[in-house]
Parts: C-alpha cells; structure tokens; sequence
C-alpha cells in the first residue's frame, strides 16, 4: 500500500502515457472561493480496470470527476484523457472526447420531461445522426436488455423506482460505446439489494463494453463487488492507493474506519 | 481633572473605534454589494454573448424550436384572449365617462385602439407572459440545472446552451409579437362589448371607427418592442435558471427572480422605446 501522495505521485511522473493508461491526472488542483478542494491529485486509469475513488463526504471525489469531463475546470494541472489534455480542449474537440466518455450522476440526472425512451436516444440522435429509427430502436433495446429492464420504454422518469431509475441512466450512458465509464456515486440511495445488483451491473457492463471505469464511492459493499484498485482521497490529497485486500488489512485508523 | 480627562479620552478612542470598525463593515458590505451587482451585469452579458455565438452555429436545434413555440405560443393563448379581453372591456367602460363630459363618446374606439396598439396591449402581454413564460424557464431550468440534468446534457456532447437556452429564447423572441397581436384583436373585441353596453355600434362600425384614428407609425414600433420585450423574457428566464444554485430552494428563487428581474427589464425597455418613437417619429 500507498501510504502517502508521495508515493503514487513518483509512480505517476516516471511513466508516460501509454495505450494501457486511458487517464493520466497530475497535480490537480481546484478551488472553491477560499476552499481548496483538490489540492495536488495524482491518479492513472488503466485499461480495463475500475479504479474506486474511496473518501469522506466532501473530500472532492465528486469534483474529481466532474474536472475530468471539464464540467469543472481546474485551477491547475493536467489531464490527460486519452491521449489528450482535456484542461486545454474547446469546443468540438472537447465534445470529441467527452463522447468516448460514459457518466453515471449521482442522482441518475435522466430528463423529467422525456419517456424513457426519448432519453435512450437523445444521445443516439444527436451524436449518431446516421442511424436510420430501426438502428436507433435496436441500440435502444438492446442497453435497455444489459440492464435487466425491457418494458419501461414509455414511462417518464417520475413514474420509476430509485433502482430502475439509476439502471435507466446507466442504459443512457452506454449507449454511445463508451471507452471509459465515470460512475459518481452509483449506489447512494438505494438499498442493499439493489446496490448489490447495480455494482453487479457495473461489472457486467465493464465485461460485455470492455471499458475502464473510474468510481466515486464510499460504499463498502460496493467497492468489494467492483474494485481492481482503490484510492483514497483525504484533504485535498491522494492519501492511499492499492488493492482492496491491502486496504482490508490496513491498520491506519482512517482507512480502518472505512473497512471495520 | 487630569484623570477625568484621561477617561473622556478613551471613551472617545473607544467610540470612535467603534464606529470606524462599524463604518468599515458597512463599506465592505456596500463593497461586496456592488461586486455581486457587476458580477451578475458580467456574468449575463457574457450568457447572452454566448446566446449570440450559438444561434448563428450549425446544428440549430430546429425540432425543439417548434416545441417551445408550441409551450410558449399555444398554451398562453387562452390566458392571453381572456386577459385582452377584459383589458379592452375595461379601459373603455373606464374612459367612457371622461369622454361624455366632453361629448367625445364616438371618439372612444379609436383612442381605446391607440391605448391598446402603443401600450397597453405589448406591455399587459409582455408583463403576464414574464409571470408565466419567464417563471416557467427559471422553474424548469433550475430544476434541470439542480438535478444535474444540464451537466448530463453537456457530457453527451449536446451543448445545453443551444438546446435549451437558443431555442427558448428565440420562441418567446417570435412568440411574444403573435401573443401581442391576439391580445390586441380580444381587446378591440372587449371594447366592443363596451360601447355597447350603453350604446348600440355594430362591429363593422366600430372597427371603422377604431382604425381610423390608428396608423402605421402606431403599430410598427409597438410590433418592434415586443420582439424585445419576448428577447428579454427568455434571456433572463434562461440566465435565471441556468444559474440557479444548489438545492430545490434554488429552483423557487429562480422562478421568482426570473419573474421579478424580466417585469423590471420590460418597464424599462418600454421606456426607453417611447422615447426613441417620440425622437424619431
């Protein structure tokens, strides 16, 4: 184990990017007014893996994630998303790589005014304009099929359950094959069964779309289900990284208070 | 003596203290004021400047265009016939009597047709539609904008501002005109109806009557303030919304101020269009 941000950030600086490594961040840093969130972050998301950000509420994993699809824009240093630094992308070029990008929010964020289906294919419609309807209703059928729900096409967001909501926009995040996938905070809200069965969800979606997924949580359960590697963000820094069965037997007490 | 002096002196040192550190809070206060004043004049012109660059790019949303025209068009309409209606029954039941002390009775459709055409017709339209149209936009934007739906809209690749913002705006920007000339053609109807209550002109008459006293200088500026005044309701519902902060209190705080902020605007936008009309023509 990474016991410091020492430590990952000389891994981080020794390595170049490679096609093993989807995201490269260094020292990242973001503020709030005087509220300095993110102070000096370091990570790398490799292929294939889900990476779990593990941290207290308020410890920046949200505003993590969202630098990195630049709904937030850094106040310093750089990150490298495929191949590109997205803190200096504009315009159509940021589009470019956000739509190689899957994100799943924290609180599903699917449309009120939209059926389940014109949410599916918003995306659809406006990325893929080349797709003929029968295109678009198969790619439709066929994400709603991965998440284990097929007959709620005509039903509006407000008229689903927690879980079925979070399946839905997690449909609408793959729909566009994405190459990485940004879950913020997936199972908050729901309960233990279908937390379960939406880690379990994460996985599969991982295996059948090949992607690497970085996910934002503090739920332990989980982190068991979905983990390749874990770090741990804690005042603004990277405060451990490694593999869940180093953080299990971890006797750092904050890292102990996550694990108990 | 000495002492007692002493003692005055440090009283004073202590009030004086005080109120310069109380003068000092007020100053920052007043300070801090007129910043979040400039921020938010800053902060709008740059989302309108955006407006501006994503109205004329390609990929205009033209689908959604029609929709809110429908949501902005069709569903005031009824408001819009009712309240120009009583508006036009109103002012003439109202003016009547001034008008019979000067036996001007006949001349009552025509200075109602100009009442309505220059004022009262674009500004009571402008006004409701800010309450309805300009609070719909703040309410729905900022509920979008709380739940994240905006930033989920922005990670696929779709540009909020384009989709959501251009679209509403040029629809209350159309829309609004078309609003103005219904209203305008119910309240002649309601004046009608207000003749007639204690006298006998038929329609044809009466809308004789009306248009005589109107021309084009009368409608042609009224027609142009009210592309504004549909520009505005849609700029500050949309700014409103779309800087809604975090929590569902937000969502009502934008509803309110959209509503609040627009009225403002129209009231002086009209100002400022009668007195260029008055200038130039």
């Amino acid at each position: 184990m990474k016991n410091s941000q020492e430590t990952s950030l000389d891994i981080i600086s020794e390595e170049k990017i490679t096609s093993e490594t989807l995201i490269e961040i260094k020292n990242l840093k973001k503020s709030f007014g005087r509220l300095e969130v993110l102070k000096d972050i370091s990570l790398k998301l490799r292929n294939g893996e889900n990476l779990i950000v593990l941290g207290k509420s308020g410890s920046g994993k949200s505003v993590l994630i969202k630098c990195i699809v630049r709904l937030l824009n850094p106040d310093g240093g750089t990150i490298n998303l495929l191949g590109k630094n997205v803190v200096s992308l504009k315009g159509a070029a940021l589009s470019e790589v956000r739509k190689k990008i899957g994100f799943l929010f924290q609180s599903g964020a699917l449309y009120d005014s939209m059926t389940v289906k014109q949410n599916l294919e918003f995306p659809l419609r406006r990325i893929k304009r080349n797709l003929n309807e029968q295109e678009i209703d198969n790619k439709v059928k066929e994400v709603l099929d991965n998440v284990g729900l097929a007959d709620v096409l005509d039903k509006m967001p407000s008229q689903l359950s927690g879980g079925m909501r979070k399946r839905i926009s997690l449909a609408r995040s793959i729909i566009l094959d994405p190459v990485i996938m940004l879950y913020d905070e997936p199972t908050t809200g729901l309960d233990p069964v279908t937390s379960d069965e939406i880690s379990e969800l994460i996985n599969s979606i991982q295996k059948k779309y090949k992607t690497s997924s970085i996910i934002i949580t503090h739920d332990i359960a989980c982190v068991r289900i979905t983990a390749d590697r874990i770090i741990m963000l804690h005042e603004g820094y990277v405060y451990a990284e490694g593999k869940l069965s180093e953080f299990e037997k971890s006797d750092d007490p904050l890292i102990m208070s996550f694990f108990k | 003596m000495k002492k007692l002096k002493i003692i005055d002196l440090k009283k004073a040192q202590s009030i004086a203290t005080t109120r310069s550190i109380k003068l000092s809070e007020n100053t920052l206060d007043q300070k801090e004021r007129a910043n979040g004043f400039l921020e938010e004049v800053g902060d709008m012109s740059l989302f309108i400047k955006q407006i501006f660059k994503e109205t004329f790019s390609r990929n205009f949303e033209f689908k959604e265009f029609l929709r809110q025209c429908y949501e902005i068009g069709n569903k005031s309409l009824p408001l819009i016939i009712i309240t120009g209606t009583i508006m036009g029954l109103v002012l003439t039941i109202q003016s009547r009597p001034a008008m019979a002390k000067f036996g001007a009775v006949t001349m009552l459709p025509g200075m109602v047709a100009v009442s309505i055409i220059r004022e009262i017709g674009p500004i009571i339209t402008a006004l409701i539609c800010a309450g309805k149209i300009g609070s719909g936009m703040g309410a729905e934007l900022g509920s979008m904008k709380v739940t994240e739906q905006i930033d989920a809209m922005e990670v696929s690749a779709t540009n909020p501002i384009r989709y959501l913002v251009v679209t509403r705006v040029l629809a209350a920007t159309l829309m609004l005109p078309i609003l103005v000339l219904f209203a305008d053609a119910f309240g002649f109807l309601g004046s009608w109806i207000g003749v007639n209550i204690k006298g006998d002109v038929s329609l044809v008459l009466y809308i004789f009557q009306a248009f005589g006293s109107v021309d084009f200088l009368d409608f042609f500026p009224a027609l142009i303030k009210t592309f504004l005044f549909g520009a505005v309701i849609g700029i500050v519902g949309c700014y409103k919304g779309f800087t809604a902060g975090r929590g569902t209190e937000s969502v009502g705080k934008a509803a309110n101020e959209a509503v609040v902020l627009s009225s403002l605007l129209i009231i002086i936008v009209d100002m400022i269009a009668v007195q260029i009309t008055d200038m130039w023509l």
